[in-house]
């Protein structure tokens, strides 16, 4: 007994460093701490350098496409980068009032329009703003389609008047500088411009600078002609002097000669802009010949669409995501017709909550069967549960769609033994209790595999301990096993409940309406309706759902509890 | 011997037979009886069957054949909980995720004692083992030997009459082992609870019990206290499984009243006690333990036979002297004189006489 001290002191105080030693020296002389550090330096150099493939392989196939998904699902720039100027003219216009907005707005979006409708990137432009105001669709396809009859005109009146602008060389040479000053800022703007609206950089060489004097004095048409002759460029590669440029330009010269104060300029271009300012070309105001195209366009719908998601960075495709929309007004509700994608949230989650627990249910006791059968036994055992694994997805699944069915294997048998009327067969599949059972099938493995690792390292003396301590088998195994065992349940469920929140291939087969998920809305915006902003704002907050349950779990089990093996 | 309470048997083992694989018997034909209060240990070499006795007395495995009786009644279908059997397991089995005192409360919640008896309870426990500053510990965050002691409180909190240790200090390091082989035997005796003890440490045996089984596949060879099992074997396995023995081979040939004299294959004659032999001509193994050779003419009985031996090696122990000879053909035949001062340290080559008092020497079996 007067021992029983010395294994106690293993609980005491660790001994302390002497206090009055200053720091500590090396053979050598260095601190002893520096010396370390410079030796485990080389060390962790190493190690870095081993796993470096690994870290670029992640960082590459998975860092960066998350970031990029979700940039995705907040970047908005369509708008801007299609209707630079009708955005920039939209800003002072003020929706409260009622009235549609200015003249210089609508001719500010007859160029861009007419632009895009060129790059043929309206479409998109339309399908954007679909998502937000229905309609947007087709009125941007139909004015596309309308908007060159105008400046159609313009040019045959141009060129009957001044048959000389029927020829690209006479263009040129009244745009470009030449020996002449020119505007390069006007040059780079434009080519911004036109890189941004084809998502790509407009930087080819080209063999023109805008002349800085036609472009004091015509702004509009230096513009037009600079953006006609960048895109012909970069995306016709063709050269400006030999092609005549859009109508849109003569449109734009036309209604500026009107005006213009041609005085400061001499010699043949001058001559030439005198000859054209005699045509004879009434220009009807832009909002008409909006309105001719679509009436849409003279309600004030179209332009607080545009303004209200005019923004490089939107909530947009996390409020669709929620089942909101951001108005003019504000944030509401979507349509209620419109509002699938909460309840395919909540479905998701109640739905993977349940193939968790019935993998719970159906694992345990095959894991518990794994850990204790005799050697021989287990192997047997466990090849029954790895064999899913051998066996294709879609095979697994498909078979499932074979049993379960009305006319199928478990319907018939029903049938034959006369538990079932045949009138009244069981639905089985296409629901939610065809995407539970099939999944759970499925998804067994990875709940039978972390639990049987943690099963295996619980020895049974300790059931014979808690026997001999007077317990009967089920207290033996609820008090002292099934605890012991928890880790496994913890590391099965994470693995089950994650694997099945963004399931796609199973509730696809075998979900029919009911039964899907909002992984399948994900992969229809990803590949048929091509919203990618709404799929990563739904594939973001389907990440953030994970990371909140992880860390939930994580404060009430606590993750160092999980055990995979 | 035991301090028996009561003259009837506490445990009976009755022509009890266990096989595993219906092939082999692991136990044969096992009978034991001990009083209450006693300290029993079974002893043996790996594989005798220790183990499986200890767990079909604890009602983990069920005899093949044959009876087991617990205060008088037979707990051949009793199940393990409701036999009220202390046990420690040999890795100690601590619930992890419990702490010592909800380890030390997990027998009498499953009892349904109320709180505060057991509260009690549990603090008297972990008194007995001197570890009640550390009832808010889990077992991971203590020392073997700490964790030792807790599973002993937790096999004695409930109070059992009978507790059953399986090489309860088989992981622990000597200076360890012999502390908590004192406080075993301690507790046992103040508390008065009968306890099989097993092991295969035999110093552990010879001090701790008040009896120790000799097991050898699957059977008892003795059941004896420590004394009578060191100085008295019964038969030739257990003089050679117990302490160091000197063996010599030979012939009876003369055994009367209690002695017998015996020719070795040297040709030498020596007197010996026969245990296991009855006729004249049989084969025999004498033995004779070390320390109680002679090699003092003057200490031996006048007339008493001796033997002629050559030093071959001789060790210094310390305490003692470890001397080897040759004798009568057998160069492994030693013996051990204490480090007294007048005590001669015999060098290699030298010719001297041994001797043995006659009740020392017992003829058995070949
Ligand atoms: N569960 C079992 N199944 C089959 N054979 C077993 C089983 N347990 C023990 N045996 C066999 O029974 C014999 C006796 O085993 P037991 O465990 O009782 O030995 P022991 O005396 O405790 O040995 P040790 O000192 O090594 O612990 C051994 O030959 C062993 O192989
Ligand atoms: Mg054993």
């Amino acid at each position: 007994m007067s021992n029983a001290k010395d294994d106690d002191a293993v609980a005491g105080p660790v001994p302390v460093a002497p206090v009055d030693a200053g720091p500590v020296l090396a053979a050598d002389g260095t601190p002893l701490k520096r010396s370390l550090s410079r030796a485990l330096r080389r060390q962790k150099g190493r190690a870095l350098l081993l796993i470096a493939p690994l870290l670029i392989f992640v960082l590459v196939t998975f860092i960066i496409p998350i970031g990029s998904m979700l940039f995705r699902s907040v970047e908005n720039d369509i708008v801007a980068n299609t209707l630079p100027y009708t955005v920039q003219e939209l800003a002072s216009w003020d929706a409260e009032t009622g009235e549609i907005p200015s003249e210089d707005v609508f001719k500010a979006m007859y160029d861009d329009l007419f632009l895009s409708a060129e790059a043929k990137r309206h479409t998109r432009l339309g399908s954007r703003l679909n998502y937000e105001q229905t309609g947007m669709s087709s009125l941007f396809r139909q004015s596309g389609r309308g908007i060159d009859d105008l400046a159609g005109d313009a040019e045959d009146a141009l060129e009957d008047a001044v048959p000389a602008f029927g020829d690209g060389e006479t263009w040129y040479a009244l745009m470009n500088a030449g020996a002449g000053e020119g505007n390069t800022s006007l040059l780079s703007n434009v080519r911004g411009r036109i890189g941004r609206l084809n998502d790509g950089l407009a930087s080819a060489d080209m063999d023109f600078v805008p002349s800085a004097e036609i472009a004091a004095v015509l702004p509009r048409t230096a513009r037009t002609y600079t953006e006609w002759a960048v895109y012909t460029v970069t995306e016709d590669e063709r050269v400006p002097a030999d092609n005549d440029p859009w109508e849109l330009v003569s449109l734009a010269l036309v209604e500026e000669l009107k005006t213009a104060d041609l005085s400061g300029l001499s010699g043949d271009q001058a001559a030439l802009l005198r000859q054209a300012q005699a045509v004879e070309f009434d220009i009807p105001p832009y909002s008409e010949t909006f309105a001719e195209i679509d009436d849409e366009w003279v309600t004030i719908i179209p332009w607080e669409t545009i303004q209200t998601h005019s923004s490089k960075y939107t909530a947009g495709y996390f409020l669709n995501a929620i089942d909101a929309q951001k108005t003019p007004d504000g944030y509401e509700w979507q349509p209620e017709e419109k509002q699938i994608l909460l309840t395919l949230f909540g479905r998701t989650l109640f739905m993977s909550l349940m193939i968790t627990g019935s993998c719970i249910l159906l694992g345990y006791p095959v894991a518990w069967l794994l850990a204790n059968l005799p050697a021989s036994k287990a192997n047997l055992l466990m090849i029954l549960v790895l064999l899913p694994f051998w066996t294709s997805l879609l095979v697994r699944t498909s078979a499932w769609k074979v049993m379960l069915q009305s006319q199928g294997v478990i319907n018939d048998v029903l049938v034959w033994i006369g538990l079932v009327d045949d009138a009244n067969r069981f639905v089985m599949i296409n629901n939610q209790f065809g995407t539970i059972v099939a999944m759970t099938h499925i998804l067994l493995p990875f709940m039978i595999l972390p639990m049987y690792s943690v099963m295996q390292t619980v020895p049974p003396t300790y059931l014979r301990a808690a026997k001999s301590l007077g317990a009967t088998n089920w207290t033996a195994f609820w008090r002292v096993y099934f605890p012991q065992s928890v880790p496994g349940i913890g590391a099965g469920s994470i693995l089950v409940f994650i694997l099945s929140i963004g399931y796609y291939i199973t509730p696809e087969i075998v979900g029919g309406t009911t039964g899907v998920f909002i992984s399948n809305r994900i992969a229809y915006h990803i590949s048929s309706s091509l919203n990618w902003g709404l799929a990563a704002a739904l594939g973001s907050i389907l990440l953030v759902v994970v990371l909140v349950l992880y860390w939930c779990y994580d404060r009430i089990v606590g993750i160092d509890n999980v055990k995979l093996g | 011997m035991a301090n028996t309470s009561t003259d009837a048997a506490f445990v009976e083992f009755e022509r009890v037979q266990k096989s595993y694989d219906g092939v082999n018997l692991v136990v044969k034909d096992l009978n034991l009886s001990m009083p209450r209060g006693e300290f029993l240990t079974m002893l043996g070499p790996s594989g005798s069957g220790k183990t499986t006795c200890l767990m079909m007395l604890a009602g983990f495995e069920t005899a093949t054949h044959g009876d087991i009786r617990l205060g008088g009644t037979s707990i051949n279908n009793i199940p393990p909980h409701k036999r009220g059997i202390g046990m420690v397991f040999q890795n100690y089995a601590l619930f992890p995720h419990m702490t010592v005192a909800e380890n030390l409360a997990f027998p009498l919640e499953v009892r349904k004692i109320g709180k505060t008896t057991r509260e009690e309870k549990i603090h008297r426990a972990l008194g007995m083992v001197q570890m009640n500053d550390f009832a808010g510990r889990r077992p991971t965050q203590l020392s073997g030997g700490q964790q030792q002691r807790i599973a002993l409180a937790r096999a004695l909190v409930f109070e059992p009459e009978l507790v059953l240790m399986d090489e309860p200090l088989g992981a622990l390091d000597k200076q360890l082992r012999e502390t908590l082989q004192f406080e075993i035997t301690k507790l046992a005796h103040d508390l008065g609870i009968t306890v099989v003890y097993v092991t295969h440490d035999q110093t552990e045996a010879l001090t701790m019990s008040d009896r120790v089984a000799v097991f050898e596949n699957g059977r008892i060879q003795q059941l004896a206290p420590p004394d009578q099992l060191y100085e008295k074997p019964e038969n030739s396995f257990v003089a050679q499984f117990i302490g160091e023995n000197n063996t010599l081979m030979g012939e009876i040939k003369e055994i009367s009243n209690g002695t017998a004299v015996v020719q070795l294959d040297g040709g030498d004659l020596i007197d010996a006690v026969p245990v296991n032999v009855t006729k004249v001509g049989e084969r025999t193994r004498v033995s004779i333990r070390p320390e109680r050779v002679e090699m003092n003419k003057d200490r031996l009985m006048p007339g008493a036979k001796t033997l002629k031996a050559e030093v071959l090696e001789f060790i210094y122990m310390g305490d003692i002297f470890r001397t080897r000879l040759r004798v009568a053909g057998s160069d492994d035949f030693v013996i051990k004189t204490r480090n007294a001062p007048d005590q001669a340290r015999l060098t290699p080559g030298t010719q001297i006489e041994i001797g043995w008092l006659p009740e020392d020497c017992r003829a058995l079996d070949a």
